[in-house]
């Protein structure tokens, strides 16, 4: 099925500006989806609020554009009521890491099986520019006029401390590794984390006087390099690209299956 | 009545109402007075193949039960006043995207930490108001074991009916009292089932169009029709729209959906009423004291009836002004500081013969705290 399939045409035009990092990664998403060859009908998409987060409303599955932050806990309830479905959450930096940090450190402690995509653009894009939990400190925003003094958290760092079973990052600017990463994110049984670096030109990027979009994009393609390269050990400060963690472990609603045979047994009782 | 009797908790007359109604998913966090909810769920729904989760935080709970209730599943949580605070921001949303769902809310003393082992009925405004904007609810409440029984498997119809969350504002009194539970057989009580679209696969289904009636027949997340769910003002197809005519008829919608039905969701019981000239007017755990009271009056050939409200919001105006405007004075009987007291004389002929008998200090309102507000208001002294 062409990608274009997957999208809700009647909802266009999308609200991103030009130049937004998101338009590349929705259809990074739907590339995934398309080769593994997912039913339309066996995809809920769930999302939260921001820029980031419309992407569900653009997209031809079941779709539920929740609260700010709350995403990835409507999500849990969708998965866990109906594990068959295929549950992907994408979302933006704030409402991830800042609003919904408690939830997505416990999605990852639980290793539900869905899939996290974290939109990071720096900023809150959609309330016009303000710093997010992930904009680092010296970022220049409009609620940090004279620069940011607040630390960022490492979305790889953070997802692995929490117990995360699958924890990737990508940027904008490497669309073949956003399908490639997303396409094992799905199929990862548990829960999977994918950051993907997006440019926010509109705000981010001039507040921080990075000129336009395709100066981001270059950065994201100067400034990363893969996990272990040589340029890393040559450079420490660049930031890596792939798959950080993949490994098994038990999935919740797996779990609770046994605990169904068990109280079915004892069920007289 | 005939059934399976069992001697129980409010609280676990509650499950067995919920489970009677079909309940088959819960999600929920530990707090006082409701944690018996979540315990006694969490041993019952895998039973018969339900889910029970215990989420992160009280927030997450109300999010996940609207995420799994949009698959088809029946869902409940569970909390009290701090809470039922947080749930406030998920409640308007199943408000807005029209998610059938249940939320017991078993009050403590507030606000903030308050009184948590003690009892109170002061949620009745927060559950009309506690999350922002205009909307309407349907809270219900219960003074006896088999009527939480009851009113829960009412809780449940009615928000498959009208698309709704429902709340139950029970008390920690009737939420921790042990009676008798008579629970009939499957079937006795009837259970409404969520109204499903008839619209064929590959047919065009509109998810937020209603019907004539009003209604909105449903299609679970996983079926073969596909739509989007938002909590922004929204066309017919779920996608977000700030149109002012579509604003202004989705707000209308919401209302009036709720509180042009009264006669199918405002329950009230009556005792004594059509002789009375003193009407108390009580719900929940006040409700037993005021009707000791009563009885007690009547021995004494006075004529005191009860007004007994299971349905508090939307509030069950006509029948209040039936039965008050023709009695000389009412008492209010609640655990608050007068939360439905105001409602009383707001739907009354004559609000200045509505007087108020309760209590605030975390213990049960008794019978002779009525009994005192009752001599002096008929003059027989303090």
């Amino acid at each position: 099925m062409p990608v274009q399939d997957y999208i809700r045409k009647r909802f266009f035009p999308h609200i991103w500006c030009g130049g937004c990092g998101h338009g590349i990664i929705l259809k990074g998403i739907l590339s995934a989806i398309e080769e593994l060859q997912l039913q339309k009908k066996d995809v809920v998409m769930v999302s939260g609020i921001g820029c980031s987060s419309r992407i569900v409303g653009y997209t031809d599955f079941h779709t539920l554009h929740t609260l700010h932050g709350r995403a990835l806990a409507f999500a849990t309830g969708v998965k866990f009521s109906k594990p068959s479905l295929n549950v992907i959450v994408p979302m933006g930096d704030g409402d991830a890491m800042a609003i919904g940090g408690n939830h997505f450190i416990h999605a990852c402690r639980r290793n539900i099986n869905m899939t996290a995509v974290i939109m990071n653009n720096r900023i809150y894009g959609m309330t016009g520019g303000q710093f997010s939990p992930l904009s680092g400190q010296g970022v220049m925003a409009t609620t940090a006029p004279l620069g940011n003094i607040d630390y960022a958290f490492d979305t790889v760092e953070l997802a692995k401390g929490a117990g995360g079973t699958f924890v990737a990052r990508t940027t904008a600017y490497h669309y073949a590794e956003i399908v490639s990463i997303m396409k094992k994110a799905i199929q990862h049984k548990g829960f999977s984390v994918v950051e993907i670096l997006s440019q926010c030109p509109t705000y981010f990027g001039r507040k921080n006087k990075m000129k336009g979009a395709s100066e981001m994009m270059d950065f994201f393609k100067d400034r990363t390099t893969s996990i272990g390269s040589d340029a890393k050990k040559a450079d420490p400060t660049l930031i890596e690209r792939g798959i950080f963690v993949q490994k098994e472990s038990s999935e919740y609603c797996e779990n609770y299956d046994k605990i169904i045979e068990m109280a079915s047994k004892g069920k007289e009782s | 009545m005939e059934g399976k009797v069992k001697f129980v908790q409010g609280n676990e007359a509650c499950v067995e109402g919920a489970l009677y109604a079909g309940c088959n998913f819960f999600a929920g966090y530990p707090i006082t007075p409701s944690t018996e909810v979540a315990e006694l769920l969490a041993s019952r729904l895998p039973k018969g193949g339900g889910k029970f989760i215990q989420m992160e935080d009280e927030i997450a709970s109300m999010c996940a039960i609207i995420g799994a209730s949009l698959t088809g599943s029946k869902t409940l949580t569970a909390t009290s006043g701090p809470g039922f605070s947080l749930k406030q921001e998920a409640l308007g949303y199943a408000i807005m995207a029209e998610i059938p769902c249940v939320i017991v809310n078993v009050q403590r003393g507030g606000p903030s930490t308050g009184n948590p082992t003690h009892v109170a009925q002061s949620d009745v405004m927060q559950a009309r108001w506690g999350t922002h904007g205009d909307h309407s609810i349907v809270a219900m409440t219960a003074s006896n074991i088999q009527d939480i029984f009851e009113i829960t498997i009412d809780a449940f119809n009615i928000a498959e009916t009208f698309r709704t969350p429902v709340i139950l504002l029970f008390d920690e009194v009737v939420g921790h009292m042990r009676e008798k539970l008579v629970i009939p057989e499957q079937g006795k009580i009837p259970v409404i089932e969520r109204l499903r679209t008839s619209v064929p696969p590959g047919t065009d289904y509109h998810p937020y169009l209603p019907r004539t009636d009003g209604r909105l027949p449903m299609s679970d997340f996983g079926g073969e029709h596909r739509y989007n769910v938002t909590g922004l003002f929204h066309d017919m197809w779920g996608f977000p729209s700030e149109k002012p005519e579509l604003v202004h008829n989705l707000m209308r919608h919401l209302i009036d959906k709720i509180d042009t039905h009264p006669n199918q969701i405002c329950k009230t019981k009556q005792y004594f009423l059509d002789d009375a000239e003193t009407v108390l007017v009580s719900y929940g755990a006040s409700a037993r004291t005021a009707m000791e009271v009563m009885n007690y009056s009547r021995e004494r050939e006075r004529k005191v009836g009860l007004l007994e409200l299971q349905t508090l919001w939307p509030f069950p105006r006509e029948t209040v002004a039936k039965y008050c405007d023709q009695a000389k004075r009412v008492i209010v009987v609640e655990m608050n500081m007068g939360q439905v007291m105001e409602q009383v004389k707001a739907s009354v002929k004559y609000p200045n013969h509505v007087f108020l008998c309760n209590r605030y200090d975390g213990t049960l309102i008794n019978v002779d705290d009525v009994k005192n507000v009752l001599r002096v208001i008929e003059g027989r002294g303090f």
